[in-house]
């Protein structure tokens, strides 16, 4: 019986030993279900759910600090996303935070631009090309079109245009009419 | 190679309209007064213009460029004048605009210089050679798809091809500019069968045709035989819709399945139609760039016919060349009727994929097509059982309905070759097809977001990244200024120095004067005159020492 228990406590301490050292050989730094959540966040950098990016407020998602509702860029698509990897119930979208909107980006007037840079520096993705005295202009292809250079702008040349529809970014419509039930 | 035929899942036996069409020779299409000529008529990259409104351009000379690996030159289909580079409507089921060169044309279509002809010396050129001859040509696939040939012609990731397959099966009804090209200009098919065997180093060639079109058969039967040509052969194979879907083809010649994500290239197979050869060998043989191709105009139309139409030509403007009111007309199709699309207007140029104009009258119907008000599923399973990529339409389907891309694209939707069948025999009329289409293009919508979404997240890392290093390196240059400021400087530090060495030698000077009782000298037995001497000089010193410690000490900083 001795020679069991002994090999048991045996084997514990060995097992123990691995999993001890992987812990440590392969330990995780940073906490993947922030990565999950940032992964589906749509990245606008907008700071419309209060947290200053996409990032912190994920980390506020996965610490419980807030909910998966303010996120007006994402919408419902991102509610839902959010809901079905954390296992909880999908809620509308918190109005306070504003709206789901159509996708924009912003075009800056340059006939008006002063180059005062000061949109450059509310870019949260350096989308802006410019610098101090020189016309600035923005990146289409990079704009999130979050709209935090929108405010800085002190002479109000910056404006929002919806994203133009061409032969690349179309897309095919829901098929209508849909199958109505029979009577 | 094995002569036995194999079959593929599924596919319909289609009643066919491809008689009116072909009972007469191809027809040379009327030049319009302008060509609209979009710079991207190929899946890739658009062309990059390198003409400018006003510039005189000859038939035949490159009007835009091949901007990277998979995109293709565009030419000038005709002689004149470039009068604009514009958005214009383009043939597409958006109906939108896209760029397009717009030529005024001269009529007197005079070509460019030919580039260096090679002819019958092309076995001697390098493979290579021959791929840029066709990629300057800018021949695309001339099947409906449009890929860039060249790119097609190079065998990639160290797959080597035993076969090359001509596709001349043509099977969708209606169309006929395959099987007119086959038996009008078979020896060109020939001609560029051998030359794509040359380019991708292929044994065997195949060219495929469907039992339907005897004619084409015999025409190219003759064509090999006079050209003398071994390892290419005729096939029919049974005209069973989609067997000109590439994967079918495969699967009907060699009993090859091409797996899921995989290109033919991987069994050692390379489709091309048979168009498409005979451009490859106009490019190699005649020095002639891709401008024109056969279309077929069908349908509600006085008389069915194969016109050789010049990209860029407007659909309106054939239409009215041969008799069809436009008004009158309630639909375009460009392609088939099982997967072509719908003309939204009718200005829209004919491009290189554009193989047939198929015109619905106003009060007509087409005998295809999807008519009735679509009804629910009765889950009857017939769309399965024709379904030529063995997949699950109804399932594609509720899965499209209810927007659930995930699982949709567990049920392989991309797989699917949007062929028709599974609409053609749903007794509900539900558009299926419209459906898939729909939900691929939603999926590459989330896709392209979620790539944006991705660089967004880098540049807004990398812009906090930047802000952080900025901080520190202002933080240091502070630092090192205010350091400058409180640290002696160089000059300072040596008057210190100075300062010091002075009031060392002083301090050395008293001490020594201290230690030593040093007296004047010469001062014994002096005479009375001598000593009075001394003592006017003494007198002198003591009144000058008093003067120098009586003077006040801002004259003598201003002295200074």
């Amino acid at each position: 019986m001795w020679t069991a228990v002994l090999i048991l406590a045996l084997l514990g301490a060995v097992f123990g030993m691995i999993l001890g050292y992987a812990a440590v050989r392969f330990r995780v730094e940073s906490n993947p279900l922030v990565d999950k959540i940032d992964a589906i966040l749509p990245q606008t950098q907008c700071g419309q759910c209060t947290y200053p990016g996409c990032r912190p407020y994920a980390q506020a998602i996965a610490d419980g600090g807030a909910d998966i509702n303010q996120c007006p860029p994402g919408g419902e698509a991102v509610i839902h996303a959010l809901a079905d990897l954390l296992g909880r119930d999908p809620k509308p979208l918190n109005e306070e935070h504003g709206t789901h909107k159509e996708k924009v980006v912003v075009e800056i007037d340059e006939d008006l631009c002063i180059g005062c840079t000061l949109c450059i520096q509310a870019c949260p993705v350096d989308a802006i090309l410019g610098a101090a005295k020189q016309m600035h202009t923005v990146i289409a292809e990079e704009c999130t079109g979050c709209e935090l250079c929108i405010p800085p702008c002190p002479v109000d040349c910056i404006y929002i245009i919806p994203v133009r529809q061409n032969v690349d970014n179309w897309k095919v419509p829901f098929p209508e009419p849909r199958p109505q039930a029979l009577p | 190679m094995n002569t036995r035929l194999f079959s593929f899942h599924g596919g319909l036996k289609l009643v066919d309209f491809k008689a009116g069409a072909t009972d007469q020779p191809i027809q040379q299409a009327p030049l319009p007064p302008q060509l609209v000529i979009p710079l991207q008529q190929h899946i890739g990259t658009p062309a990059e213009p390198v003409v400018k409104p006003g510039d005189r351009v000859l038939t035949g000379q490159v009007i835009a460029r091949a901007t990277g690996a998979i995109s293709a030159n565009i030419h000038a289909s005709s002689s004149g004048t470039v009068s604009a580079i514009e958005k214009r409507p383009v043939a597409h089921p958006s109906g939108l605009q896209a760029p397009c060169i717009v030529v005024t044309t001269d009529g007197a279509d005079r070509w460019c210089d030919s580039p260096t002809i090679t002819g019958d010396d092309f076995p001697h050129l390098a493979p290579d050679v021959l791929r840029k001859l066709i990629r300057q040509a800018g021949i695309v696939g001339m099947g409906g798809a449009g890929f860039p040939t060249a790119v097609k012609l190079k065998p990639s990731g160290g797959n080597s091809v035993e076969l090359l397959v001509l596709n001349g099966a043509e099977c969708e009804p209606y169309i006929s500019c395959d099987d007119m090209l086959m038996r009008e200009r078979a020896p060109a098919v020939v001609s560029g069968a051998r030359i794509m065997m040359h380019a991708l180093g292929a044994r065997q060639a195949v060219i495929a045709i469907e039992d339907n079109k005897p004619e084409s058969i015999a025409a190219m039967q003759a064509a090999l035989a006079s050209a003398g040509v071994g390892n290419v052969s005729v096939r029919a194979i049974p005209a069973i819709y989609p067997a000109g879907g590439e994967k079918q083809l495969i699967k009907l010649l060699t009993g090859i399945e091409i797996p899921a994500k995989a290109l033919p290239i991987n069994a050692g197979i390379v489709c091309h139609n048979v168009a498409t050869a005979a451009a490859a060998h106009r490019a190699v043989y005649l020095g002639q760039s891709s401008i024109s191709r056969i279309v077929t105009l069908a349908g509600h139309v006085p008389r069915d016919l194969n016109l050789e139409v010049r990209y860029g030509t407007p659909v309106d403007f054939l239409l009215r060349s041969f008799d069809i009111n436009p008004a009158q007309v309630s639909a375009v199709i460009i392609g088939g009727p099982m997967m072509g699309y719908t003309l939204h207007r009718g200005d829209v140029p004919v491009i290189k994929t554009c193989n047939c104009i198929l015109v619905q009258q106003q009060g007509k119907r087409l005998p295809y097509g999807n008519h009735g008000a679509a009804m629910p599923c009765i889950r009857c399973g017939n769309c399965a059982d024709v379904c030529p990529a063995n997949l699950l339409p109804q399932q594609l389907y509720w899965h499209a309905h209810s927007r659930d891309f995930d699982k949709i694209q567990d049920f392989h939707l991309f797989d699917c070759i949007e062929c028709g069948c599974c609409d053609y025999v749903c007794p509900s009329h539900i558009p299926l097809v419209q459906y898939y289409r729909f939900a691929k293009s939603e999926i590459w919508a989330q896709e392209h977001d979620k790539e944006k979404a991705d660089i967004a997240r880098q540049r807004h890392e990398f812009r906090q990244f930047r802000l952080e290093r900025e901080k520190t390196e202002r933080a240091l240059r502070h630092k090192q200024k205010a350091d400058a400021l409180h640290a002696p400087s160089a000059e300072a530090e040596d008057l210190a120095r100075k300062k010091a060495a002075i009031a060392a030698a002083v301090e050395r000077v008293k001490t020594r004067k201290a230690q030593s009782d040093t007296k004047p000298r010469n001062v014994d037995n002096l005479s009375a005159q001598q000593q009075q001497l001394i003592d006017e000089v003494e007198a002198r010193r003591k009144q000058h020492r008093r003067q120098r410690t009586e003077r006040p000490p801002n004259k003598n900083s201003d002295a200074q």
